[in-house]
C-alpha cells in the first residue's frame, strides 16, 4: 500500500481527464492527496511537474511526476498490481483492442465533443452533434463485441476502456441538456445508455463523477468567461 | 504452433516502418502485404474499418491497428529483445515521449517541410522547441532506451529519415549538430543500426513524394 503522502494527483474536479486516474486509484484502493488547481491559473507545482504540456492531470508518486491521463492509468495498474482488479485486460489482444478504442476516444471522439461548443450557427452545431452520435454508434458496436454480455467493457468490473469513455458521461449529460439532444439515447445506443448508469453508480466512480447540475453550472461559468466571438 | 503474422503496409509509411523494425528486431517471421493508398484493398478496409489505414498487423487472423499499439502487442507476445522497459515509471516516460513525438514533433516538422514563408517560420520555431525537449530527454544516452534500441527509439525513428528529406528539399539542416548535438548523434546511431539500416524506403522515391506533397500543399494554401 502507498505510504501517506506518497501519492498526489494534481487536477481539477470538472476535468474528465483528471477523473480517469482518480477512478483508477479508487479501483486500486490507493489513498492520494488531491491537489486541486484553481480555475484560470496554473500552479508552480503543475508547471514544474508537467513542463512539456503544463496540463492536468499529473500524478506524483514519491515525487516523480507522470503525465497524460491514460499513461497515468496504465502506470497505476502496473504499480499496484496486487491491489484490486487488473485495470488493463489480461489478454494481450484484448489489451490492444482496449488501447485502440481509448486512443480513438481521445484522438477522434473527444475533439468532436468539444466541437459542439465551438460550433457557430445551427448547421455547424447539428453537424458537430451528428459526429458525436456517429462516434457513439461505433463505440456501441465495440461495447457489444468487447463486453460479451457483461456489464462493462472490462467484463465484470470497470476496466481501462470503461474509464477512458466513462469519464465523459457527466459532460455528455450536460451537453444533452444545453443542446436539447439525446446522445446516450436508449433507442440508438442501448448498450452504452445502460452502461453509463452502471458506470456512474460504481463505488470507484461515485464521488469522482460530479453531479450533472454542478457540471452544468460550471459550464455556464466558463462559457461566460470565454465567450465565443460573435459570428461575422 | 505456427504463428501467422501479416503486416499491411505501404512502401513509404513511417508508421508501418515502426512495426517492420519491431518485427525484425524480434526476429518474428511475417508476410508483408503491400497496399496502394489510392486503391485500398478490401482486406485492409475490413481489418481497419475505423481508420482505413496502414499499418495493420494480423496475428493468427486477428487484426490490430495503430502502430504504437501494435508495438506494445508485439512486445507482450514475443518476449525476446524487449522494447518497453520493465520499470513502471520508465514505461510511463517512454509512452509519454512517444505520444509527444506523434502529437507535437511530427506535425510541426511536417508543416515546416511543406509550407513556406511565415507559416514555415512559425512551424520551424515550434519544431525547434520540441526538438530541444527530445535533446534534453536523451541525457547522454546512446539511444532513448539506453544502450540498445527500444520502444521510444522506434517511435521517434521517423525523425531520422524525415530529417534527411528535409535537408534535401529545404536545403538546410533541421536537426543541426551544433544546436542539437545529442539528437544528431542519436540520428546517426539509429539510422546505421543493424536491422534499422536495411529497412529505409528508397530515398529518391521518397524525395519525389515529398516534393509533390509540398507542391500540393502550397497550391491549396494559395487558392484559399
Amino acid at each position: 500500500m502507498a505510504k501517506v503522502g506518497e501519492v498526489k494527483l494534481i487536477g481539477a474536479w470538472p476535468s474528465p481527464f483528471v477523473m480517469r486516474p482518480r477512478i483508477a486509484l479508487n479501483l486500486k484502493g490507493v489513498e492520494y492527496e488531491f491537489l486541486e488547481e484553481k480555475f484560470g491559473g496554473k500552479s508552480d507545482l503543475l508547471l514544474r511537474s508537467n513542463p512539456v504540456h503544463k496540463k492536468i492531470p499529473v500524478l506524483l508518486h514519491a515525487d516523480r511526476p507522470i503525465c497524460e491521463s491514460l499513461v497515468i492509468v496504465q502506470y497505476i495498474d502496473k504499480s499496484w498490481p496486487s491491489s484490486g482488479p487488473s485495470i488493463l485486460p489480461s489478454d494481450p489482444y484484448d489489451r490492444a483492442i482496449a488501447r485502440f478504442w481509448a486512443a480513438y476516444i481521445d484522438e477522434k471522439w473527444f475533439p468532436s465533443m468539444s466541437g459542439i461548443a465551438r460550433a457557430q450557427g445551427e448547421e455547424a452545431k447539428k453537424a458537430a452533434i451528428d459526429q458525436v452520435a456517429e462516434g457513439l454508434s461505433l463505440l456501441e458496436d465495440a461495447f457489444g463485441k468487447i463486453s460479451k454480455g457483461k456489464p462493462f467493457f472490462g467484463g465484470d468490473a470497470i476496466g481501462f476502456l470503461d474509464i477512458a469513455l466513462g469519464c465523459f458521461i457527466g459532460w455528455l449529460r450536460v451537453t444533452e441538456r444545453t443542446q436539447g439532444v439525446k446522445l446516450l439515447d436508449e433507442a440508438k445506443v442501448p448498450g452504452l445508455a445502460k452502461w453509463a448508469g452502471r458506470f456512474c453508480a460504481d463505488g470507484a466512480v461515485k464521488g469522482v463523477m460530479p453531479e450533472t447540475e454542478k457540471l452544468a453550472e460550471f459550464a455556464k461559468l466558463i462559457m461566460g468567461k470565454f465567450k465565443a466571438p460573435p459570428p461575422q | 504452433m505456427s504463428e501467422v503474422v501479416k503486416l499491411f503496409k505501404t512502401w513509404s509509411s513511417a508508421f508501418a516502418l515502426r512495426v517492420v523494425w519491431a518485427l525484425q528486431l524480434k526476429g518474428i517471421k511475417y508476410e508483408c502485404v503491400l497496399e496502394d493508398i489510392s486503391n485500398k484493398s478490401d482486406l485492409l478496409l475490413q481489418y481497419n474499418p475505423v481508420y482505413k489505414k496502414v499499418p495493420v498487423l494480423l496475428h493468427n487472423g486477428r487484426p490490430i491497428s495503430e502502430s504504437l499499439i501494435i508495438l506494445e502487442y508485439l512486445d507482450e507476445i514475443w518476449k525476446q529483445n524487449p522494447l518497453l522497459p520493465q520499470d513502471p515509471h520508465e514505461r510511463a516516460m517512454a509512452r509519454f515521449w512517444a505520444k509527444f513525438g506523434d502529437e507535437k514533433v511530427m506535425p510541426s516538422i511536417w508543416t515546416a517541410l511543406v509550407s513556406e514563408g511565415k507559416e514555415q517560420e512559425v512551424a520551424l520555431a515550434e519544431a525547434s522547441d520540441h526538438l530541444q525537449k527530445l535533446e534534453d530527454e536523451l541525457r547522454g544516452k546512446k539511444f532513448f532506451a539506453g544502450d540498445n534500441i527500444g520502444y521510444l527509439d522506434i517511435a521517434l525513428g521517423w525523425l531520422t529519415n524525415l530529417n534527411r528529406v528535409f535537408e534535401e528539399i529545404c536545403s538546410f539542416k533541421l536537426v543541426d549538430g551544433e544546436r542539437f548535438p545529442l539528437l544528431s548523434a542519436w540520428l546517426e546511431e539509429f539510422s546505421d543500426a543493424p536491422v534499422i539500416k536495411d529497412c529505409w524506403p528508397p530515398h529518391d522515391k521518397l524525395i519525389h513524394k515529398y516534393i509533390a506533397l509540398r507542391q500540393a500543399y502550397q497550391e491549396k494554401s494559395s487558392s484559399t
